[in-house]
This record gives structure tokens, C-alpha cells and sequence, in this order.
């Protein structure tokens, strides 16, 4: 049964707390590489890094959503057991959006975009990349970021900089992107901006 | 830790998840107000129960936690909330401003540069700084959607006509990256400059109104103004008592029925640091 599910954090209370502080640091830091200790182990090909992740912010008040790569009966059972998250079919309908293909990631905008209102209430999508050394290479500006930051990761969605200024431009609504790689996390919060290749 | 009835850090983790997701949220969009589910703690509204509980949601083992209240270290509130996390979190303590991770403050922003990879964490009583103009929640809601900030404009401006001046001297309202009016909690406006381009994050809680907020680090946060009654920074024209500090924010302290007065940091960690000082009356 361990096996077919998948473990979940070791120590429930500590481990969130380590990844979570991660994940704050990388949003508050854009683009900065922030290590994610190994302190769970989803089901494959759910990496164990987006498994903490996934771990320390869902629960029963945040449905997510899970792409094709992800859509597996063993990765929505893993997240109900151990997070007791709704899986929900629809991406505007979910807070958190677990993408393991980033290369086929659908439209940001098919998400939830929060409202003028209440910008809150928009997707989370955690995006699972092989690395965040390698791949296309960006200069990011924004709050957060002292002058401009490097950002790099692979594989991302096809067309990412117009993806980005499309998002930028909702503002205060949009997505807030996370990605993690096998042992770190960065972040691009709806206000970084890709003001060029680097 | 002496309180093992208690989870880490006295949260439960479905609450301490929910803060961390208006946290997250809070940062994405600097200076906007997350509504969250504020809980009861062991302590009542406005000791601070805000920022205790964003503290309780952040904080980990490996943090050294300083508490202030109106810049001091050893007053009421600021010692038995510093108490209330080290029974249970366990967490060390300090009263140094540099050698601590996270600072939960009332009311002040330490003297001494806050430095990256700190955390700021204001206690907030009125997270809405429109709330005195305009009641109604729908209302400020809608008027912080729109940018609709005249009326705060209209607010200085006849502070302006009414006394020659701004004469807004704490929660000074500021805009946050050039789009969200923010109230920075009861702060001085001595402090307001110390938000801008902060090397550290800055959270705000408040427990009671149940709103989360933050400031990036970096970000840019300009007090509101006017070209010809441009933001002015106030401190009292005198030299701590105590150390001889000529820079630091004072508090005024009346020593007898007679018009004795003396003038001593507020910041009482930075006063220890600047060395000893003849006491003078002033």
C-alpha cells in the first residue's frame, strides 16, 4: 500500500515548514534557486521536490489540477491521502495547477485569473522542470529583485516571454508560477517581468 | 519547549497552510490586502494576534526571533509574545536586530539596516488605510480595484488647509510598486522611508480585520505626497539621553510635574549598541 501511494512528509509539521520557507523565499526573490531538502516521495513521475511542495500548501480548501503527465489514479490518490485535495478536471477552477510537461502546459489564461476584487483567487501552477541551470535563458525585473535576475529552466511552455507579458499584463490578476527542479524551487510571481534574453 | 500539548508554533497546520497561502499570495501582489481566516489565539485583538499568527506560520527551528513593541524589546507585549513562541516553537530569541531571522515588530522598523534573508513582521490594527474615508468594504474594495485614490489625496491635502502641513505623523499611507495604497501599521513616518528598496520581506498581519499583506524586497513604496508638500520625515530636534544617538527616532519622557522632560531612543536595541552616554536633562 506504502508503495503504491507514496510516502508523504516524514515529519509533517517541520518539513512543510523547511519547504514552505523555500517556496516564500523563492517568490519573494524571483528567479532565485531555493533547495528543497528530500522529505517526500510522490508517485512517478511526480518529482519528490514538487511532491513537498504540493505537500506543505495543498489541503481540502484548494483544488488542483493535474495535467496529462500528472493525471494518474496513483498521483491524484497519493494527493487525497495525504492532502485530502479535490482533483478537478477544470484549470479555472483550481488553486493549484501540478504540471509535470511544461513544454505542453495549456494557455495561463485558461486558469483561474482572480478578480479586480479579489486578485488572490487566482491559480498557483507548479511548474516540474528538469533544471533550473540549463534551458533558454532570461533577465527578470520587478518587485523582489535588486536591478535584474537571472532566470533560467527547462523544458518551459512554448512562446514563455509572450505568456509572461500577457500575465504581466493582468495586473493585479494572473498566475503566480513556481518551478521545481529535482532538489530546488524558484518562483515568478505575476509581477516579475522577462525584460530580455540573456 | 514546555508546551508539547501544543503543535509547533501552537498553530494547527491546516491554519498555519492557509496563512502561508495568503502569504504567498500577499507577496505575488505587494501592498494588495488578503482577506484569511484569522483564528483565536491565546491572546486578545490588538496585542498583536496578526502578526503572531503570521509569525507562527513562517517561523522554524533553525529561526532566532525578535519581538518589539514601539521599538522596544522588554515591554509587555513584546516580552510575552517572544515567550509565547520560545514555550511553543522552542525557537531562540534575541533582542539583536542583526543577529535575528525573524522580527515581529509593533509599531517601529529597527534602527539598525535590516539585512537580506530577514523577515519584517508588522502587527497590524487597521489593515485598510481607506477605512476612515469610506466605511463600507464593498466600497474600499472597489476604490483599491480601480486605483481610485483621490480621496486619500483629499484627506492630506486638508490635513494641508487645516494646518499648514501633513499632519499625518504615524500610518503615514504609502503606495506599494506604483499601484496599491497601503497603510504601513502605526509606524512612524520617520520609519516610512526604511520600507523602500528593503533588502528584507516585510509581512503584515492583522488578526482582528483578517488581512494578510507584504512587501517584497526591493520593491519600491513611496509615502504619498504633493510636489509642493513633499513627505518630510519628523524627529524631535534633541539627542538621546541615554547613548547620544542624533539619528535614531526618540520618545519623548516626562520626568516630573514641572516641565522635566528627557528624550531616549525608542529603538532600545540600538540605544544598548551605541555605548554609554552621560545622562543629560534636556
Amino acid at each position: 500500500m506504502t508503495q503504491l501511494l507514496g510516502t508523504g512528509f516524514t515529519n509533517p509539521v517541520l518539513s512543510s515548514q523547511s519547504t514552505f520557507r523555500a517556496v516564500i523565499d523563492a517568490l519573494a526573490l524571483p528567479g532565485s534557486i531555493q533547495p528543497v531538502a528530500r522529505t517526500a516521495t510522490g508517485p512517478d513521475p511526480l518529482s519528490p521536490c514538487a511532491a513537498a511542495v504540493a505537500l506543505s500548501l495543498v489541503d481540502q480548501d484548494t483544488p488542483v489540477w493535474l495535467d496529462q503527465s500528472l493525471a494518474s489514479d496513483a498521483i491524484a490518490g497519493w494527493l487525497r491521502f495525504h492532502t485530502g485535495a479535490p482533483i478537478t478536471a477544470d484549470p479555472a477552477n483550481c488553486a493549484f495547477a501540478l504540471i509535470g510537461d511544461p513544454a505542453n502546459a495549456p494557455a495561463f489564461a485558461r486558469f483561474q485569473l482572480g478578480t479586480s476584487d479579489y486578485p488572490d483567487r487566482s491559480t498557483t501552477i507548479l511548474l516540474q522542470v528538469d533544471s533550473l541551470t540549463a534551458g533558454p535563458s532570461w533577465t527578470l525585473a520587478g518587485p523582489g529583485i535588486r536591478g535584474t535576475q537571472h532566470f533560467q529552466a527547462s523544458p518551459l511552455p512554448p512562446n514563455f516571454a509572450e505568456r509572461i507579458a500577457a500575465n504581466n499584463a493582468l495586473f493585479p490578476c494572473g498566475v503566480d508560477l513556481l518551478f521545481a527542479a529535482d532538489d530546488c524551487v524558484a518562483a515568478l510571481p505575476r509581477t516579475s517581468r522577462l525584460i530580455g534574453a540573456s | 519547549m514546555n508546551a508539547p500539548v501544543y503543535n509547533f508554533a501552537y498553530l494547527d497546520e491546516q491554519t498555519k497552510r492557509m496563512i502561508r497561502r495568503a502569504i504567498l499570495k500577499a507577496i505575488a501582489i505587494p501592498g494588495y490586502q488578503v482577506p484569511f481566516a484569522s483564528r483565536e489565539m491565546p491572546m486578545p485583538y490588538g496585542w498583536g494576534t496578526g502578526g503572531v499568527q503570521v509569525t507562527a506560520a513562517i517561523v522554524g527551528p533553525d529561526d532566532i526571533l525578535k519581538v518589539i513593541d514601539q521599538g522596544s524589546d522588554d515591554t509587555t507585549n513584546a516580552v510575552s509574545i517572544r515567550k509565547f513562541f520560545a514555550r511553543t516553537a522552542g525557537v531562540r530569541t534575541t533582542t539583536s536586530t542583526g543577529d535575528a531571522t525573524v522580527i515581529q515588530t509593533r509599531h517601529r522598523i529597527p534602527e539598525t539596516p535590516l539585512h537580506a534573508g530577514q523577515i519584517l513582521v508588522y502587527q497590524v490594527p487597521i489593515p485598510e488605510p481607506l477605512r476612515f474615508l469610506a466605511p463600507r468594504e464593498t466600497e474600499t474594495r472597489r476604490m483599491h480595484a480601480l486605483s481610485e485614490y483621490g480621496l486619500m489625496h483629499v484627506k492630506l491635502y486638508e490635513d494641508i488647509a487645516r494646518h499648514g502641513h501633513i499632519a499625518t505623523t504615524y500610518a503615514y499611507p504609502v503606495k506599494v510598486d506604483s499601484r496599491y495604497v497601503m497603510d504601513p501599521s502605526p509606524i512612524p513616518k520617520f520609519d516610512n522611508p526604511k520600507m523602500n528598496d528593503s533588502p528584507a520581506l516585510q509581512l503584515f498581519g492583522a488578526g482582528r480585520e483578517k488581512r494578510i499583506y507584504a512587501i517584497p524586497p526591493h520593491t519600491s513604496v513611496v509615502s504619498l505626497d504633493f510636489e509642493d508638500h513633499p513627505f518630510e520625515r519628523y524627529r524631535h530636534e534633541a539627542t538621546c539621553a541615554i547613548c547620544g544617538a542624533v539619528d535614531s527616532f526618540l520618545d519623548e519622557v516626562v520626568t516630573d510635574d514641572s516641565g522635566g522632560r528627557m528624550f531616549v531612543c525608542s529603538d532600545t536595541d540600538y540605544c544598548a549598541t551605541q555605548g554609554p552616554h552621560e545622562v543629560k536633562r534636556v
